[in-house]
Parts: structure tokens; C-alpha cells; sequence
């Protein structure tokens, strides 16, 4: 479903990336871990289309991921972000801010799609007219995930999805991506520094450090502490 | 020794429904150990820390049974008599250093701020202190960061500052709140590890307000949990495994684990919760 090849990214002087290669299936949960300034949100972000400067590959269902994209290529990947307070226009609705997309795409029946997503994460239908202020932390990320899932994306992107939240709204947050995974047939990147959180959602993990891949492993090897690269091993340790 | 008495205290806000009360009737005793209070956002947490070091504004209300530090009590302490105690025998970490820090101040003037308020120092003196401080907390080149200002240093670097300014005076009593959750996961250890140096070498009271279970559980002896502005549970960090109170062991099940192999992570059912302790929700 993903394929990136060879992706670097400069900022200026700086390289963030140094040729990062990797495939994720579809229907698969794949994470990036490692810690701040690793180059692990930047590669999110290039997926996203947001990064200006890049060179290597992207491809996404099969599709070459170019400088430009047209509206149809937009549609099949959709991010989420860390931080449910800022991620959120502070004066429109849920119903604006969940209708938005559909209006950007032209896509009709706005009321039914926006009624059934609500439904979807799990948040009641009276919420729909309020303001993100009226809401919760933790409501406030499922009205970001309905907002990421309006366009019937086939990728999440998910970065920190739930570590500005409070460990039991994290773990309602988590149960719903899971489900909303299974049931909608998604793929997942997700972005995350908590070990603990890919051991419960992901299948496999890429570790990051200094904007080069350090080792893919699967899930299983994490939950036996056994990562092949003494940078994954020493995240392990710090977990602990 | 005991260096904090505190016996039902209570901080009310006023609101369009009525009084709240975020704090309900809360009672412990600190002596020079390291105490963890632990909870989720709205537990009460933060502001029994604030209240404690007099920092609760207007028109919000605290009173206590009881609220003695060092024999000296609290209730209704005036003002100028709170300043010569906070940052002198008891001092207060916030949360991110880059709010906390003046921005326009060097950091070495920040830091001797402090110094210049509670003793007579000489000028250079007090630069001496301040050095001797920021090498206390690892920072390995103490001229060159005395000169910096808040924004040219990296928020592991800034949050040691903060901890190098709570701990100029040698105070007996440091309240940090979440001093860590600000920071990258790869300095948390580290700053913890300062801080907690600091506190065995010098004998202080400490007080680590956060909602990370494990975080306290490692670096504490003792551990009050909160909820809705009570304590549910107060047990040994190393007992709480064996947590008896259902919101600290649904806290606890919720958390997902590096071995996880749980399809679903059980959530907290807060009403019922909320219903068992007679509270609100």
C-alpha cells in the first residue's frame, strides 16, 4: 500500500533524512518509533505531501506519489495529530469541521455521512453542533479521527495519536483505531515514541535515529525484547 | 521529621453552577521522603500543589483543618510572609520550561533572581552560587549557559535550569508538577535522575505531581492517588500492583504493555466510579 524508497528531506543545510527505505501492506499497522528530531514525523509529513523538498520515491496503491496531487490521490490518505487542542479549528462545529472535506470534494449527502461517522467513533450525535471548547480531550481526537475517516481514506497517517491524552482516554482511543481498523480496512502508519502503544496496535515497527532506519522488525520481536539494533534495544530499556 | 501537616484541605472555584470544589478534604503528612501524587487531568493534583505553595489566584478559595509546613501555618499566611518562604524553604517545578522561563532575561540572571531576593549576597557571589548550582545539575559548561537566553537551550537543558533554580536555596521542600511531560522521552530519565540526586544528598521533602503511573511508581517512596479531588489510594510505590481501589487498578489495566497481547484494553466505567465515592463526576 506504501512503498517509500530512498527518501531524503533537507531543510536547508540540514539533512533529515537520510534515504529511508520501507513497504507497508495493505491492511497493515506498521510504526515508526524513535525519539524527538529522528525524522520520524518528517516522513509522515512527506507522505502527507506537506514536505517541499524531497527526493527518492513515494508510491501509494500503486500510484507515484509526485510534487503535485490531484484530489483523488488527497483522498486515499488522511493524517491524524498528537495534539487534539490544536489540531482542531477553535471556532467551528464538529459538523463544519466534519464536513469540510466533503464540500472541498464535492461529495454529497453530508448530513447522513456526518451523522454516520459520528456513530462510527463512537461520539453521540448530540455533540455534533458543538465547538471543540465544549469538548473533552479525548472526544476532541475522535472528532479528529471522524475527521481524518470522512473521505474513506485507505491510510491513516497517525502521528502521536494519543500521547497528549490521559491513560484511560488513551486507552479508549486505541480500542477505537483498532476496531475502526479492522472495520474499515485501513492502513496504518502511525508515529509514536510509546513502545507500549505499537505493541498493542501495530503488526510491525521501523526505529529511527538520526533520520536513518536503524532496523524493521516485527511486533513480536518487541514484545520478546529482542530488537536486532542496539538503538532499538536501548529504547526498550528506557521504556521500561 | 515531618515537614508538611495537611488535614482536609479543601480549594472551592466559584462558577455559573455554583461553588466546585477541585480539592475535597484532602489529609497527609510529608516528612523528608519523596511522595508521588498521581491522577488523571481535573484529579485536583496540580492545584494541591498550588495551594500548598500559596499560588491559588483569586477568586478561588482554600481552607484546611489543618496546613503546617515546618511549624509554620499556612492558613491565611499573608503574602509577604509566603514570598520569604517560597523559593527559600519551599520551592515549586512547573511543567514546561518554555513557559516558565522570562524570555528576555539571561539565564544566569533568572537563576540568581532568587538570591538576590532572599540573601545578601555580593554580586559576584552570587554569580559563584549560581555557576556552582548549574554545575549541579550537569550542566557541563556553566559560563557559556550563565549567558544564554531560555530559547537557545533544548527543553531537557531548560527544565535542569528550572531545577537549578528551585534548588539554589536549598529549600526543604520542592513540589514538582510533571516536570518531566514536557521533555522527550530519551532526558526524562536523566532529569529525574538530577533531581532525585538532589533530593537524597540534601535531605528535602519532594513532592512529584504527575499522571504517569510508572514514572511515580520508580521514583517514589510513597504514593497518593487522585481522583475527582480525593485520594482513592495511598499505598508504597512498590505495592502498587497490588492497588485495591478500582480507579487506580482500572488506571493500571488500561495502560497497554510492551508484551502486549490484549485485544481490547479494558476503559474506566468513571460514573461507577464516581457513584462509589458519593462524588461527582
Amino acid at each position: 500500500m506504501i512503498e517509500v524508497q530512498n527518501l531524503t528531506v533537507d531543510y536547508g543545510p540540514t539533512r533529515v533524512l537520510h534515504g529511508v527505505s520501507f513497504n507497508v501492506a495493505e491492511g497493515e499497522s506498521f510504526a515508526l518509533v524513535g525519539e524527538s528530531g529522528s525524522g520520524k514525523s518528517t516522513i509522515l509529513k512527506a507522505l502527507a505531501g506537506q514536505v517541499p523538498d524531497w527526493s527518492g520515491a513515494m508510491r501509494l496503491a500503486g500510484a507515484d506519489l509526485g510534487k503535485r496531487r490531484d484530489a483523488s490521490l488527497v483522498r486515499r490518505v488522511q493524517m491524524v495529530f498528537q495534539d487534539p487542542y490544536g489540531s482542531l479549528h477553535p471556532r467551528r462545529t464538529v459538523d463544519d469541521t466534519l464536513a469540510e472535506a466533503l464540500v472541498i470534494h464535492g461529495i454529497q449527502g453530508r448530513d447522513a455521512k456526518v451523522l454516520a461517522m459520528l456513530d462510527a467513533v463512537g461520539l453521540a450525535r448530540r455533540f455534533r453542533f458543538r465547538l471543540p471548547h465544549q469538548l473533552s480531550g479525548g472526544q476532541r481526537q475522535r472528532v479528529a479521527i471522524a475527521r481524518a475517516l470522512m473521505l474513506e481514506p485507505q491510510v491513516l497517517l497517525l502521528d502521536e495519536p494519543t500521547s497528549a491524552l490521559d491513560v484511560s482516554v488513551q486507552a479508549e482511543i486505541l480500542n477505537l483505531l483498532k476496531g475502526l481498523r479492522t472495520e474499515k480496512r485501513l492502513t496504518f502508519l502511525l508515529v509514536t515514541h510509546d513502545l507500549p502503544v505499537v505493541s498493542f496496535l501495530c503488526d510491525r515497527l521501523g526505529v529511527l535515529r538520526s533520520g536513518r532506519l536503524e532496523e524493521v522488525s516485527p511486533v513480536s520481536a518487541l514484545r520478546a525484547g529482542q530488537l536486532t539494533s542496539a538503538y532499538g534495544q536501548e529504547l526498550i530499556t528506557r521504556s521500561g | 521529621m515531618t515537614l508538611l501537616h495537611v488535614e482536609n484541605l479543601c480549594v472551592r472555584f466559584p462558577s455559573d453552577q455554583g461553588e466546585v470544589e477541585v480539592v475535597r478534604g484532602l489529609t497527609f503528612t510529608l516528612g523528608r521522603e519523596r511522595l508521588g501524587i498521581v491522577g488523571e487531568s481535573g484529579s485536583g493534583k496540580s492545584m494541591t500543589g498550588r495551594a500548598l505553595m500559596g499560588l491559588i489566584p483569586k477568586p478561588g478559595r482554600v481552607t484546611a483543618d489543618r496546613m503546617e509546613f515546618e511549624g509554620i501555618d499556612l492558613r491565611g499566611l499573608a503574602e509577604p510572609a509566603f514570598r520569604r518562604l517560597r523559593g527559600a524553604r519551599m520551592s515549586m517545578a512547573m511543567q514546561d520550561p518554555k513557559f516558565s522561563l522570562n524570555p528576555v532575561i539571561r539565564i544566569g540572571d533568572q537563576i540568581a533572581e532568587a538570591l538576590e531576593f532572599h540573601s545578601r549576597l555580593s554580586a559576584r557571589d552570587r554569580r559563584a552560587r549560581v555557576l556552582e548550582v548549574l554545575q549541579a545539575v550537569r550542566i557541563d559548561d556553566p559560563e557559556r549557559v550563565y549567558q544564554l537566553y531560555p530559547h537557545e537551550v533544548s527543553g531537557g537543558m531548560g527544565q535542569r535550569v528550572m531545577i537549578a533554580m528551585m534548588v539554589i536555596l536549598e529549600p526543604a521542600l520542592m513540589i514538582a508538577d510533571e516536570p518531566t511531560s514536557a521533555l522527550d522521552v530519551s532526558v526524562r530519565a536523566q532529569v529525574l535522575e538530577i533531581m532525585d540526586d538532589l533530593v537524597r544528598r540534601r535531605g528535602m521533602g519532594l513532592i512529584l505531581i504527575s499522571h504517569d503511573l510508572n514514572m511515580v511508581a520508580r521514583w517514589c517512596d510513597r504514593i497518593l492517588v487522585m481522583f475527582n479531588g480525593q485520594v482513592v489510594e495511598e499505598c508504597a510505590a512498590g505495592q502498587l500492583h497490588a492497588a485495591t481501589h478500582p480507579y487506580t487498578q482500572g488506571l493500571l489495566a488500561s495502560m497497554p504493555r510492551l508484551d502486549e497481547d490484549r485485544a481490547q484494553l479494558p476503559v474506566l466505567d468513571r460514573a461507577l466510579i464516581g457513584a462509589g465515592l458519593g462524588g461527582r463526576t
